[in-house]
């Protein structure tokens, strides 16, 4: 049986107890969760801690994604999405592009507006702060969840202030959320392969941090199944752990698998392939495991599909993300998902997983009265033709 | 996906509770299970009612250590050859068959034929699994004439064959027995028989889905008789259709009753039912409900030694977790596949992926024959993990 005999057998007595008791893992017990081969055992473990954080509940939320630009100066090896600029297949949204998709909910209606984009040389943050005044003025009822603590990081380069003055500015404009990309691998022997450029991780858990004390709740990630090896996975949700212990606004964790699809980051070939579904759900469970102090990890059906997002419920996760609507970073990376789901066909993809369906909002609250449509796309005067406020962008 | 699929009486079961704290019920038939003792009715119908998923496959991942101690996983290397669509079952399920005279119907002459297998003796392939719709107009002689062809032609590959309703709709057809129609194709050549064709073995269920298909009684006869006859056979079951749960229990307690008889069941094969351009509209079973089927099937049927597992349904990350919940055998190569295909799943594995996917799951692949025989030399590929 799953039983402490048997987590004493594969050298997981400690975990066992601590994870019966709700206390916390050791970096040692995160690593041998992730050498340990038996993954029903592991998985086991997993469910635990969620169902006594979730019962059987699994959480979606009706979203809106909108990628801005993918032109980035980052450059980072791993991303398919990146463009340079002038580059075939690069693209600027201006804000009333912004405007109309953040308007036309495809049939489905949304309560949150997830912006993220590339950190592009010109946009200066006037131009976020306006667009984000005008969703609101659009959407009075929808939370912007939008930017990385990268992008953060590089509007506050490009402005020569600092991150928290940046904060502050889009936190006054309607900045309700951030979304947790970026995060990568915090260990600088990884980043610097793979990211050089990007925001390092001190900044990124610096500009989470700072989020956090003006009241901005944040999600966290990490991008895995490149170079990094499991050492650096633990040490990756240790951080994590440690800036939720000192700051406590993140939300939800989010464990994105590396898709290899147009990357240019050439990876051995023990990393590229199908063969990688156990090592997903692994990471799943080890992260809703060692990560004890948030609240919430997602299975996030655009990067590992539907069936393995369901079968990663009983591996610690709890939120199946939402409609999305239209997504564009990881399916440039090869995700083979659609392109959106619809609200009946999420609740039925969970329901049938054996959980109960909870329609949430940014902040995980449970939405009172799912029932009742959401019709937020009261034409504000800021959606009227002409606004010329802002320059266009086009690539 | 449907409306329909939400209905209440086809909700599968599905505990979503931790398995660190099962009910001394529970308990008490694991502890069944890890002492090696038979699973009644009662227990099986308990495991699936109220076990948790992780409960589910240690207990089936146990069995298998003790069926299978060596960390090997198996596969075969086959082509999914379909001799004709012609059909006039028109099961509901089916998105592959053609009614006699429409404009898509086919029959693979023997040229086609041919091709077909060099192709699969190529790419190192060791049989072929052949089967096709009930055609209307087609004696048993044709089909003598093609299994005796294809072995004077390529005496190496082994010839599986024939699954359960079409060798009733030959008898049928011949008006003669079933154990006839098994003895002339052996004769010709038939080296052993496909599980395919049996569903749900419960009329109840068939009669719903596949009425003018065999009845259970007579897919287990042609089998018991195959097996009688000296011929090794599989058994499948397709679930997640218009079936209750407890048919699909009824399904594995009436193939572990003829393995107890006959022992002529080389593998148990359990896959879901795929619903694009079926006349079922019916949401696909979700992967933790196939985990649930197949940890049972392991389970119950202690007497079929292999299970495997459905990566052509489930896609292969899956199908690797499949590995710990009963499967010791990753299928088929599949280097060519039809019927699901037609049904709007298209999951497709080179030998390679195979065999990462299986190494990555901690085990040394095998590639195996039709008897789960080691092939000899086994394959060398390049780019493995």
């Amino acid at each position: 049986m799953l039983d402490a005999a048997h987590y004493a057998r594969l050298g997981l007595g400690t975990a066992f107890e601590k994870v019966m008791e709700g206390t916390r893992l050791s970096p040692e017990e995160g690593l041998a969760l992730f050498n340990c081969p038996d993954i029903t055992a592991v998985g086991a473990l997993a469910h635990h801690a969620r169902t006594r954080l979730h019962g059987d509940r699994t959480y979606y939320v009706l979203n809106r994604h909108v990628n801005y630009t993918n032109i980035c100066v980052n450059g980072c090896l791993f991303c398919a999405f990146q463009r340079e600029r002038g580059q075939a297949g690069s693209f600027a949204l201006t804000p009333d592009d912004i405007l109309h998709r953040v308007l036309d909910d495809r049939g489905t209606p949304f309560s949150e507006v997830h912006i993220v984009g590339g950190c592009h040389p010109d946009l200066n943050l006037a131009w976020f702060e306006d667009v984000i005044r005008r969703i609101r003025a659009a959407r009075p009822q929808s939370i912007v969840k939008a930017f990385t603590g990268v992008e953060i990081a590089h509007f506050a380069a490009m402005e020569g202030i600092s991150t928290l003055d940046v904060l502050r500015r889009l936190r006054d404009a309607g900045l309700a959320m951030m979304p947790g990309g970026g995060a990568e691998i915090f260990a600088p022997e990884v980043r610097t392969r793979i990211c050089p450029r990007k925001a390092t991780s001190d900044e990124w858990l610096r500009v989470a941090g700072e989020a956090h004390s003006l009241g901005i709740r944040t999600n966290c990630s990490m991008l895995y199944g490149h170079i990094e090896t499991f050492e650096h996975r633990v040490d990756h949700l240790c951080r994590l752990r440690e800036q939720q212990d000192r700051s406590g606004g993140f939300t939800c964790f989010i464990p994105l698998p590396f898709l290899t699809e147009n990357s240019l980051l050439k990876l051995p070939p023990e990393r590229v392939g199908e063969h990688v579904g156990l090592d997903r759900l692994r990471t799943v469970a080890v992260s809703r495991l060692m990560l004890d102090n948030i609240p919430h990890v997602k299975a996030y059906w655009v990067m590992m599909g539907v069936k393995m997002a369901q079968t990663a419920l009983y591996f610690g996760a709890d939120d199946m993300d939402g409609t999305i609507v239209e997504e564009r970073i990881g399916h440039d990376a090869g995700a083979d998902s659609a392109q959106s789901l619809t609200v009946p066909e999420l609740e039925l993809m969970i329901r049938r997983a054996g959980f109960t369906p909870v329609r949430r909002d940014s902040h995980f609250n449970p939405v009172a009265d799912p029932d009742a449509i959401l019709h937020d796309t009261g034409h504000g005067p800021e959606c009227a033709a002409g606004h010329a406020a802002t320059p266009e962008v086009r690539a | 996906m449907s409306a329909a699929a939400s209905t209440a009486t086809n909700r599968p079961i599905m505990p979503g509770g931790s398995s660190l704290g099962e009910s001394a019920d529970v308990r008490a038939v694991a502890a069944k299970v890890l002492e090696g003792a038979r699973l009644t009715r009662a227990d099986a119908d308990l495991l699936y009612a109220e076990a948790g998923l992780h409960t589910l496959g240690h207990l089936a991942h146990a069995v298998r250590l003790r069926k299978h101690p060596q960390p090997v996983v198996t596969y075969v290397a086959d082509r999914n050859i379909n001799y004709s669509n012609i059909c006039v079952c028109a099961c509901r399920f089916c998105a592959f068959f053609r009614a006699p005279g429409h404009p898509e119907g086919y029959v693979l002459t023997r040229e086609e034929l041919g091709k077909k297998i060099e192709e699969t003796l190529a790419l190192g392939g060791t049989q072929i699994l052949l089967q096709g719709g009930h055609h209307p107009d087609l004696p048993l002689s044709f089909y003598e004439g093609m299994i005796g062809w294809i072995r004077d032609t390529y005496p190496a590959i082994h010839i599986h064959a024939f699954s359960p309703p079409e060798i009733v709709f030959f008898a049928e057809l011949e008006k003669i027995t079933v154990a006839e129609v098994i003895a002339r194709l052996r004769a010709a050549g038939l080296h052993s028989i496909p599980g395919g064709g049996a569903e749900i073995l419960v009329d109840e269920v068939r009669t719903q889905v596949s009425p003018n298909k065999c009845s259970a009684g007579r897919w287990l006869g042609v089998m018991e008789e195959a097996h009688n006859q000296g011929l090794r056979t599989t058994a499948t079951m397709m679930f997640g259709h218009e079936e209750e749960p407890r048919h699909r229990l009824d399904h594995l307690f009436a193939v572990r009753e003829v393995q107890d008889r006959t022992g002529g069941f080389t593998a148990f094969i359990p896959w879901t039912f795929q619903p694009a351009h079926t006349n079922i509209h019916r949401d696909p079973e979700p992967a933790p409900a196939y985990l649930r089927l197949l940890a049972l099937s392991r389970l119950v049927l202690d007497n079929v030694d292999n299970v495997q597992a459905s990566w052509v349904t489930m896609g292969p990350q899956v199908a690797q977790l499949a590995l710990y919940f009963g499967a010791n055998d990753f299928g088929s190569l599949m280097i060519e596949e039809n019927v699901v295909a037609a049904a709007g799943v298209s999951f497709s594995l080179s030998r390679r992926e195979i065999h990462n996917c299986i190494r990555a799951a901690g085990f040394t692949p095998v590639q195996r024959t039709m008897n789960y025989t080691p092939v000899s030399p086994q394959p060398v590929v390049d780019g493995e993990i």
